[in-house]
């Protein structure tokens, strides 16, 4: 998209829009030396003072693009805040340095197209795929820690559904039963022993984001991540999860994952059992380990009546 | 004196801004205040910890809305998701009235999470005022639009910010939040007089008012919400109250928050200010 020329005069929707574009475009650059600066050069190479001085007035305290600058400041030191609050374990698995460089390239590339920051990790999981440039060589480690991370985040606060009791279910047919889960139950399948990690770097208070209507003036400012030994490579299957209102997580069995995936999915129970169970040990006691997990997701409250999409 | 139709008719006093590092204090000791302002979005959420401590707060206090993400000044239109999320969330506050900004923040879908500045123009302020008003239909309650702190002023404007405020406003019938500390803060960094545009508002549409303290950089001011309110502010809020009458009164301390009872302090100062300069009539 070629960049849209300043609007002399603001006299319609379109014209406000225009000079809203622009504005965008100069703000959303990436800063530089470290972080302070706007960047010199508009997208197309023009220089940045020659077009934000088409439409910001400058005083005679400060150009047009230094006023400009406060914005642009704002904008950046506000969602680099977002995104460290929301991936500590990430930021410990990359190193404060190389995380500040792929949160800027993250940024740069998916900016917030939600009106709450709460959303703005969601693009984080495809991002590490398309470009793992910004977290080689730990980019396996990288991606398990972000998808846990932002399990979280989903675990943190999304709706919590009247759930199912056992007496709900008696005399269904599990052959045409299904269950559904709570949504801010997330199940993941991961390579690295993540969240012993997450415990070891978990330094932050779970309270929610800081909305507000002041301006920042200042950058994150992080203490010292002292060094952690990275995360172990273990295959492991997690439930992500809430009680009351506070995030946890535990290790599944993989049976476990494929049943409760499976129910996700829509299946029924006896063919979300036969998934779980195609491939499993035959020397295990099956029915009763399937019990205890019933069990145990009843009285966590993760069922509840399915919502057909 | 009551309030006016613009906050619905009810008398609030002095709030206090609810903040996640006094939620343990308010729950645990119940300090008396008046009402609390809680930032919207914060609660705009399908469930989890914010729901529950909002449900535990209104059990105890009044508690007004204020939003920081409907965008009046948008070229885009209003986003209905956002306003359906808004419109949970008042039926479950029952707020008397809820404001947000007279400010643009998103486009073509990227946000910013700011609340930027618009040109003032009679274009925009028609723009502006119907989506105002597009909003106060659909939440069926009293909207303010507050007026932002600016660090930036456009070519392109013909008319100064009071005068973009009032016609915002006047036309889409609505009330006004009126930050007096924003005033000072752009009156010092765009060079007018803060006292000249409390004067040119109508008084009668004041339905809240918020006082907060800034940082004062070489080059201009930045509305940083981390320090008491100093005292030009302090006259401003005077001349205000003096002009609206008996107004709902917050403070706003939003980065390095001091104690709840430091906070809150602060804020009654402005009890003195309002039984001096605006006294409710018996």
């Amino acid at each position: 998209m070629s960049t849209p020329l300043c609007p002399p005069s603001i006299d319609s929707v379109e014209d406000l829009r225009q000079l809203q574009r622009l504005m965008g475009v100069a703000m959303y650059r990436p800063l530089v030396n470290d972080d302070e600066e706007l960047a010199p050069e508009w997208t197309d190479g023009r220089p940045m003072a020659e077009m934000v001085g088409e439409f910001i007035r400058p005083n005679d305290r400060l150009t047009s693009e230094e006023r400009l600058a406060i914005y642009s400041r704002s904008y950046w030191f506000r969602i680099l805040d977002c995104l460290y609050d929301d991936f500590p374990g990430l930021r410990s698995v990359l190193g404060a340095k190389k995380f500040h460089a792929f949160a800027r390239a993250y940024l740069a590339s998916c900016p917030s197209s939600s009106w709450t920051l709460r959303n703005l990790g969601n693009r984080i999981l495809p991002f590490i795929d398309q470009h793992p440039e910004w977290t080689a060589p730990r980019t396996a480690i990288a991606r398990d820690i972000a998808h846990f991370e932002w399990a979280q985040v989903l675990a943190f606060d999304e709706a919590r559904n009247e759930p199912l009791h056992g007496d709900d279910l008696l005399g269904s047919n599990p052959d045409e039963l299904r269950l559904g889960l709570q949504p801010y139950l997330v199940f993941l399948e991961v390579n690295y022993a993540v969240d012993d990690y997450f415990m070891a770097v978990r330094n932050r208070d779970s309270g929610m984001r800081a909305e507000a209507s002041n301006t920042l003036d200042h950058a994150p400012v992080r203490a010292a991540v002292r060094r952690l030994a990275l995360p172990k490579k273990q295959k492991l299957w997690l439930a992500v999860h809430r009680c009351d209102t506070d995030v946890y997580f535990k290790r599944i069995t993989r049976e476990a994952f494929l049943l409760f995936t499976a129910l996700q999915r829509g299946q029924t129970v006896s063919a979300a059992l036969e998934i779980a169970l195609q491939q499993a040990d035959p020397g295990e006691d099956w029915a009763k380990l399937v019990k205890e997990w019933f069990e145990n997701a009843a009285t966590l409250g993760w069922f509840c009546a399915r919502r057909e999409p | 004196m009551p309030a006016n139709k613009f906050n619905n008719f009810t008398d609030y006093g002095i709030g206090v801004g609810l903040r996640v590092p006094h939620y343990a204090h308010i729950l645990d000791k119940k300090p008396v205040v008046d009402w609390f302002e809680i930032i919207s979005e914060n609660f705009m959420v399908d469930g989890g910890r914010p729901l529950k401590v909002l449900d535990q707060i209104l059990e105890q206090y009044r508690v007004v809305q204020h939003g920081v993400s409907m965008y009046f000044g948008n070229a885009d239109p209003l986003n209905k998701e956002h306003l359906k999320k808004l419109k949970r969330l008042v039926k479950r506050t029952n707020t008397p009235w809820l404001s947000d900004h007279l400010c643009w923040g998103s486009v073509d879908g990227s946000y910013s999470h700011d609340l930027l500045p618009m040109p003032y123009t009679m274009a925009v302020a028609k723009h502006t005022a119907e989506k105002v008003r597009q909003a106060q239909d659909f939440l069926e309650v009293p909207i303010c639009v507050e007026n932002v702190s600016s660090y930036a002023e456009f070519h392109q404007s013909k008319m100064t910010e009071w005068e973009f405020l009032s016609e915002v406003v006047e036309r889409a019938d609505c009330g006004m939040l009126l930050d007096v500390n924003n005033i000072y803060v752009s009156s010092q960094n765009h060079e007018f007089d803060p006292f000249e545009y409390v004067r040119n508002v109508p008084h009668h549409r004041i339905g809240q008012i918020h006082v907060a303290g800034h940082t004062r950089y070489p080059t201009h001011l930045l509305d940083t919400h981390d320090h008491p309110v100093p005292d030009p502010v302090w006259d401003l809020y005077a001349e205000t109250i003096k002009l609206g009458g008996h107004t709902a009164t917050l403070l706003e301390w939003d980065d390095r928050i001091p104690s709840f009872d430091e906070v809150h302090a602060e804020a009654l100062k402005a009890n003195r200010f309002l039984h001096e300069h605006a006294p409710v009539s018996a």
